[in-house]
């Protein structure tokens, strides 16, 4: 019993970086139909910016979690950039187009990171000094804990903005209608880039609950993480936000529970088995809507 | 007509052998020296890159839908072919052409038959869902591969996490015929009855089924088509390489594959011809050329990506076919009327 917390509890945690991760890749497809595949290497920017500026925090005296903002602002920064010179061109080109570029922007991020900090794997220094929890005869370390409020706090805050605030409204109607929205006022190009930025800011609270659970980041971690986030994004239903949460958790605990109870080496064959099933089954995901065709 | 088309074959099967002769005289002659095995190399994988690339189009271009796990099917040939390979040198010495046509074929069949089986269920998916499923099968298909060894049954070799001392018969002379033959097959399907109703169900479904034409069949049946071609591509891979590593055929591979089939033109087999060799052989080259370059030349393959995609994002030939006969038909027909004048 006391392994099967231990277990959901790491389940929760890898769950909440993959909904966080899941979370930008759904934002960004709900609103343009596009697969953003640079996505996950957004959440490498983050890393290495983290692995450089704890050390400079903590020379000036603060406190090292405020390297997470400046990362917050990096990796923003990043991500519009890629949609303004990359995706912003190729809007309207068809899917096929949109598809490329963001492999091609991802290749171009892995690979500048490549030039610029090597392919040595990175450890990035402890942001938080937290004891561990012990609960009956199990502990569980203070940074799950935390990972995982900051998950589920991070995700609340997105639920009630795109519910109740102008802009999340705008949000939700761009995908909806894009002419109707023009013509109501709302400034599409602007809602886009916005869009980007807050998945590009997720990606980075999602690098720090990486570093702070994982510590080694490398040029490749983009690929990896990214893909396995994309898959939580199908899994609950890509364009759905609370779909990605949902498939991001169910990812997380799945996957830490075939590595303890089944073949620790099999468990990706594992998840992806259980997409394909459940694509079967659900073609469009666990939350996402199906689209009737019109004839 | 028939004469025209007499003619155009003509045409096609001079080229052919033309380009034939002249590898023949870039490497049988030993111009290149030293350097002739690194060329020799970078044209052999030039060709297995032009066959997978083009079975890839087989999907993107006429099917309209995307594989972002081809290199999981190339990776079922090479394994297969290479397993049964290995067992029959243990046993019995066959001359290297006859090894090189079972390795071929039982590549190409198995990863066909694995092709079929994963295109029956996931082809009721379509658009993003489908490509997830190919890169859920491709990954699975490494997972496993990398997990699970048959050891004892093949002597000389050891299979698991990496498999070495395949037989190399993957000799450029063979290479290039299979080329030639597998796109003539794939060309001729294109150019079929079930080619046609392929383009149809590409543009739009509803009405292609409307009349008559069994949508299913004949995606599973492309499908199969394109598994089968990587798989002859991934039978050529690993009796060339020798040593084959589960790592090798990861997303990055697909991903690298369906870019490919892009930049070249999504739905022009000429482009994927063209495309293929160049693009395969582009970071070699970067390196080779300028060696201050050789960190950066995935970096710039990317970039080159990226601004392909922003200024030509049809690809090379976009959708458009190329053809020799028509070219030569043009230039001498330039020729003819200055003559006139």
């Amino acid at each position: 019993m006391a392994k099967f917390i231990q277990s959901l509890a790491n389940g929760l945690n890898l769950g909440s970086i993959y909904a966080l991760t899941a979370l930008g890749y759904t934002m960004v497809y709900g609103i343009i139909r596009m697969i953003n595949f640079a996505h996950g290497d957004f959440i490498m920017v983050g890393g290495f910016t983290l692995f450089y500026l704890i050390p400079v925090m903590l020379k000036m005296g603060l406190p090292a979690w405020f390297a997470v903002f400046v990362a917050i602002i990096v990796c923003v920064f990043v991500g519009v950039m890629t949609e303004q010179i990359a995706y912003k061109p190729v809007r309207g080109q068809g899917s096929t187009t949109a598809l490329i570029t963001a492999l091609g922007m991802s290749l171009v991020l892995e690979n500048g990171a490549l030039v610029l900090f090597g392919s040595a794997p990175r450890n990035v220094p402890p942001m938080f000094n937290l004891p561990a929890v012990a609960i009956g005869s199990v502990t569980i370390p203070g940074t799950t804990i935390l990972t995982l409020v900051i998950g589920i706090v991070m995700m609340l805050l997105l639920t009630l903005f795109i519910k109740y605030t102008k802009l999340g409204r705008a949000m939700r109607a761009v995908p909806e209608d894009k002419i109707a929205s023009t013509l109501v006022g709302i400034n599409v190009n602007k809602i886009i880039t916005i869009t980007f930025a807050i998945g590009s800011g997720l990606a980075a609270v999602a690098s720090m609950m990486y570093t702070t659970s994982y510590v080694s980041i490398k040029n490749e971690l983009g690929i990896t993480l990214g893909l396995k986030a994309f898959v939580a994004a199908v899994l609950g239903g890509i364009g759905s936000v609370p779909g990605a949460m949902i498939g991001g958790l169910l990812l997380g605990i799945i996957e830490i529970m075939v590595k303890v109870y089944m073949l620790p080496g099999t468990y990706e064959a594992v998840t992806y088995l259980i997409l394909i099933l459940v694509l079967l089954v659900r073609p469009s995901g666990l939350m996402g809507k199906k689209v009737n065709e019109k004839v | 007509m028939p004469k025209k088309m007499k003619k155009n074959y003509l045409i096609c099967i001079i080229a052919v052998i033309v380009g034939f002769l002249l590898l023949s005289l870039l490497f049988d002659t030993g111009i290149l020296g030293k350097k002739s095995a690194y060329f020799n190399g970078l044209v052999v994988i030039g060709m297995f890159y032009t066959i997978i690339v083009c079975s890839l189009n087989l999907l993107t271009g006429y099917m309209g839908e995307f594989s972002l796990g081809h290199a999981g099917f190339m990776s079922i040939g090479a394994y297969a072919s290479a397993i049964v390979t290995t067992l029959i040198s243990d046993q019995v010495k066959l001359p290297s052409i006859v090894l090189y046509l079972i390795a071929i074929l039982v590549g190409s069949v198995a990863a066909g038959i694995i092709g079929f089986l994963v295109g029956i269920p996931a082809l009721r998916l379509s658009g993003d869902y489908l490509c997830i499923v190919t890169v859920a099968v491709a990954e699975i298909v490494r997972v496993v591969l990398s997990n699970f060894g048959i050891p004892a049954i093949t002597g000389s070799a050891t299979f698991g996490k990496s498999f070495a001392g395949i037989a190399k018969v993957s000799d450029y002379h063979y290479v290039y015929i299979t080329m030639v033959v597998c796109i003539f097959i794939m060309y001729c399907y294109i150019r079929s009855r079930y080619g046609r109703a392929l383009i149809a169900i590409r543009e739009d479904r509803i009405a292609a089924a409307a009349s008559g034409i069994n949508v299913t069949k004949t995606k599973v049946l492309t499908f199969t088509i394109s598994a089968f071609f990587a798989g002859t591509a991934g039978a050529i891979y690993a009796h060339y390489i020798t040593t084959l590593v589960p790592t090798y055929f990861n997303f990055s591979k697909s991903s690298e594959f369906l870019a490919i089939v892009i930049l070249g033109g999504s739905g022009s087999l000429t482009g994927s011809i063209v495309a293929a060799p160049i693009l395969s052989a582009l970071p070699q080259l970067i390196s080779y050329v300028v060696p201050a370059f050789a960190s950066y030349r995935m970096l710039i393959y990317a970039i080159i990506l990226v601004v392909v995609m922003i200024f030509k994002p049809t690809g090379l030939f976009g959708g458009r076919e190329f053809s020799l006969p028509k070219l030569l038909e043009k230039f001498t027909k330039k020729k003819a009327t200055e003559g006139k004048e």
